[in-house]
């Protein structure tokens, strides 16, 4: 498995709080990673640093062995890195459909990222409101939507372009319980279909238990604890800062 | 010497017509296109009612008096009307289309005016000279242009102290700085809005009474200061009382600047700083601080 | 499906053809004004929908037009196709150059600093002597693809049709632009810029485009209007000429691309006959119907024309 993404000695200051304290972190292909801590731990500014919302104050960023540090939002997208948002951003005047559709025009012809042929477009978008059970809701108006749709629709958009990479922030908050395990189901479906790594920050412990095969704890900024569940979840520090058994 | 006189009056003009439009924006979010016509009835209540005073054969100091309250008079009258008849239906609207609500209103009033005033200039140009004049190096100017300054600083500084020493003035300030909270703390928002409108629209109208002994009282003129008095808020950012001063000085000196030195550029200077401006601080000089979207 | 819609845009292009040639001059010219300013108009709804309001748009409407018309003081030309060549291309350089600037900004200080170029336009157009100053000066079109057209008793038939012509080339270009990508973006973008960004476009990029194209409607609609009025004047590029513009704007809509143009009629329509009543309250009547249209039809005067196709 090769290093997808490299963070060496990232930190970000705000005021005199460290956010990003040298944070040194290798993320392997198809691996799909927690980033669990308490809210201020720095998990969200990781996340921006990585996308690019962010510049760090030192440290680089590298993905693909290129590096991406001072690239901006829109070029680290091409790069093929998507992200979710903990507050949906989706096109909420607009339906599913369109939702998807600008999703798609977007990739196809106004970015690098690819070229087919002739796309048909209405195919692809039936393609991907079956991949994620949204045919259902296609001409809804996206702002009308439960929390747990938009998310997914959220989710959808970052997938849209079959990122090498995806970036997941919280996306099972404010999304009900029964709804929470169909929603990540539906992901991890379309995230090994299109083979893509992923990062996500959780606060719900049985989602990260459940989907991940990697955990990185942060506290103040740092990383605690990085492992398997299983050892992370044990640890001592963690529970003292994270989980707060 | 000269551009420094011109500078400071024009300055003070500047904030007396902007400071009443930043204000209602602070507090209410709007951009108040009308203000220009407040600006313009403070202009012809002042000229028509001055001259009736002057001509009526009363004790001719007086006049300042009643210009002023007749400017005052008819910018709460207005004021009143605009606000609790039509903005206040319109709160939940977009922050656009309250701006082309008021540039009905605008549109509405420049022809009411002429209506009532109809089309030929009025003319009010004895307290101009009434107040003699002062020399420096060779120059003369009439003593009005210290009127006008002394007025901008005194407006500039009640409203300071009202703002941060009352507890009304407090409540302007809480809700200028977030409408929701104060809200939730009980305050009268609807009452605030009332206020600051009536207000707002006296010291246009004020604006409009001290500028009519300066010129051709006319159509028009609303439009012309509208403009300005715009370019001068947007420079100093919106809402910000300090930073409307400011702006008004700084478009002053340019402005007096240019008459002096390159006429050519007279007529626009104003709009030259604001671009100048908003490259470097896009949201004027005193823009406040945007909070972390995501 | 494509071909019927074809078919009745056709009929409507050739039934104005022949209504033209009926109606009597004043209400000819109503015509001919209201298709000018209806392209600018269509220029704008773009802006609109892509979550921008110009207030400086007369900026472009007045380079249009003095491109067109000074063209006979300093080169002697007075063709048509040349002027109308002019008109296009002055405001296509210098929205191409104030756009790198003016993308940066959103609402209120996109509108103040569309309007201080439009102002400062104005100062210097009111300041130069050459041109008139504030008068302006007259523009006379003399020919049109080498047939001469002044003093022609079609002359005003012939203008018209030029204006209907370039109405319908803008109409069908806007249409194919908003079905493309980059068309399809603007509402996006007003929706959610970060979301668009994040997905892969530019914004800028995209505002930058859509500026120009409304900038090149609203400088083909000046030299038009310089053809068809025969005098131009500053008075086209201050603040009050783009506010007409924004008026029309809200009053059509920005649901579909004829909607500028009916919004347009409609705005010429009231401004002439409510000129003619009283020449002191037709402002008064324009600000009445915009807050009226405002308070109970904030979709514009086109959501009531498509709720009555719906019955």
């Amino acid at each position: 498995m090769s290093k997808l993404l490299s963070t060496e000695n990232i930190t970000k200051k705000f005021g005199g709080v460290y956010a990003a304290n040298s944070i040194s972190v290798d993320i392997d292909e198809l691996s799909v990673v927690g980033l669990i801590g308490s809210n201020g731990a720095g998990k969200t500014t990781f996340l921006n640093i990585i996308t690019g919302y962010l510049k760090p104050d030192s440290g680089n960023v590298i993905f693909n062995q290129q590096s991406i540090t001072n690239m901006s939002p829109r070029e680290i997208s091409h790069e093929g890195i998507s992200r979710s948002f903990q507050i949906p951003q989706l096109f909420t005047d607009l339906s599913v459909e369109k939702n998807l559709e600008i999703g798609i025009r977007i990739i196809e012809d106004l970015t690098p990222i690819k070229r087919t042929k002739k796309i048909n477009y209405d195919k692809k978008i039936n393609e991907l409101l079956d991949q994620f059970s949204l045919s259902e809701f296609a001409k809804s108006t996206a702002g009308k939507l439960s929390e747990g749709t938009r998310k997914l629709l959220d989710i959808s958009l970052a997938l849209v372009s079959q990122p090498k990479l995806l970036l997941l922030d919280e996306p099972t908050s404010g999304v009900s319980a029964d709804e929470k395990f169909i929603l990540m189901d539906k992901v991890m479906g379309a995230v090994k279909k299109f083979e893509t790594t992923v990062l996500f920050v959780e606060h719900d412990m049985e989602i990260i238990e459940k989907y991940t095969n990697r955990i990185l704890a942060f506290y103040d900024g740092k990383i605690i604890s990085d492992g398997s569940p299983d050892e992370v979840l044990k640890n001592q520090d963690v529970k003292k800062f994270v989980t707060g058994e | 010497m000269a551009v420094i006189i011109d500078g400071l009056t024009y300055a003070s003009w500047l904030f007396i017509i902007a400071v009443g439009l930043t204000l209602i924006y602070g507090v209410m979010k709007i951009l108040n296109i009308a203000h220009g016509s407040l600006y313009s009835l403070g202009a012809y209540a002042a000229a028509y009612f001055g001259g009736l005073w002057l001509n009526g054969g009363m004790p001719i100091y007086l006049v300042f008096l009643v210009m002023f309250i007749t400017s005052i008079f008819i910018g709460i009258l207005f004021g009143a009307i605009i606000e609790r008849g039509i903005l206040k239906r319109m709160y939940d609207k977009d922050e656009i289309v309250l701006v082309l609500v008021t540039y009905a209103i605008f549109l509405i009033l420049e022809d009411l005016i002429k209506l009532i005033w109809g089309v030929d200039p009025y003319f009010l140009y004895q307290p101009y000279g009434m107040l003699g004049s002062f020399t420096i190096t060779d120059l003369t100017y009439p003593n009005y242009n210290i009127l006008l300054f002394a007025s901008a600083i005194v407006i500039g500084l009640i409203i300071t102290y009202v703002l941060k020493n009352t507890i009304k003035g407090k409540i302007l300030l809480a809700v200028i700085h977030d409408r929701e909270l104060s809200l939730s703390q009980g305050v009268n928002v609807s009452f605030v809005y009332f206020l600051t409108f009536i207000i707002g629209a006296s010291l246009g109208a004020i604006g409009g009474a001290l500028t009519a002994p300066m010129i051709s009282v006319q159509p028009g003129i609303g439009a012309e200061s509208i403009v300005l008095a715009f370019a001068v808020v947007v420079i100093g950012g919106l809402g910000s009382l300090p930073g409307a001063a400011i702006a008004a000085l700084l478009v002053g000196f340019v402005k007096a600047a240019a008459i002096h030195f390159m006429p050519e550029l007279d007529l626009f200077s104003v709009y030259i700083v604001m671009a100048a401006v908003l490259i470097f601080r896009p949201k004027g000089i005193f823009s406040g601080h945007e909070a972390r979207k995501i | 499906m494509k071909n019927n819609y074809f078919k009745n845009y056709l009929t409507l292009f050739l039934a104005f053809v022949v209504l033209g040639f009926f109606v009597p001059k004043w209400a000819l010219y109503l015509m001919t004004v209201s298709l000018n300013y209806g392209i600018i108009v269509l220029g704008m709804l773009l802006l609109a929908r892509t979550g921008l309001v110009s207030f400086g748009h007369g900026l472009y409407y007045c380079l249009g037009a003095y491109a067109a018309g000074t063209l006979k003081p300093l080169f002697g030309v007075n063709e048509i196709s040349i002027m109308l060549l002019s008109s296009i291309f002055i405001p296509f350089i210098i929205a191409t150059l104030l756009g790198f600037l003016l993308r940066r900004y959103r609402d209120i200080f996109f509108a103040m600093l569309s309007l201080a170029f439009s102002m400062i336009l104005y100062g210097l157009l009111v300041k130069t002597s050459r041109l008139g100053s504030t008068d302006g000066f007259n523009v006379d079109a003399h020919t049109l693809m080498g047939f001469t057209l002044s003093n022609s008793p079609f002359e005003r038939y012939i203008i018209f049709l030029l204006s209907l012509f370039f109405a319908c080339i803008c109409i069908f270009l806007m249409i194919k632009y908003l079905k493309s990508s980059r068309g399809m973006l603007a509402e996006a973008i007003r929706d959610n810029e970060l979301r668009v960004e994040y997905i892969g476009a530019s914004v800028k990029s995209t505002i930058h485009i859509n500026y120009v194209i409304s900038a090149v409607f609203a400088g083909l609609a000046g030299g038009l209007t310089a053809i068809t009025v025969g005098h131009i004047d500053p008075e086209m590029s201050y603040w009050t000429t783009s506010g007409e513009f924004v008026f029309i704007t809200i009053l059509s809509g920005t649901g579909s691309v004829f909607a500028p143009f009916v919004g347009a009629a409609i705005f010429e329509t009231i401004r002439s006959f409510a000129y003619e009543l009283s020449p002191n309250t037709w402002q008064m009547s324009l600000g009445l119907v915009m807050l009226i249209v405002i308070m109970f039809l904030p979709e514009g005067i086109w959501s009531l024309l498509k709720k009555r196709k719906n019955k």
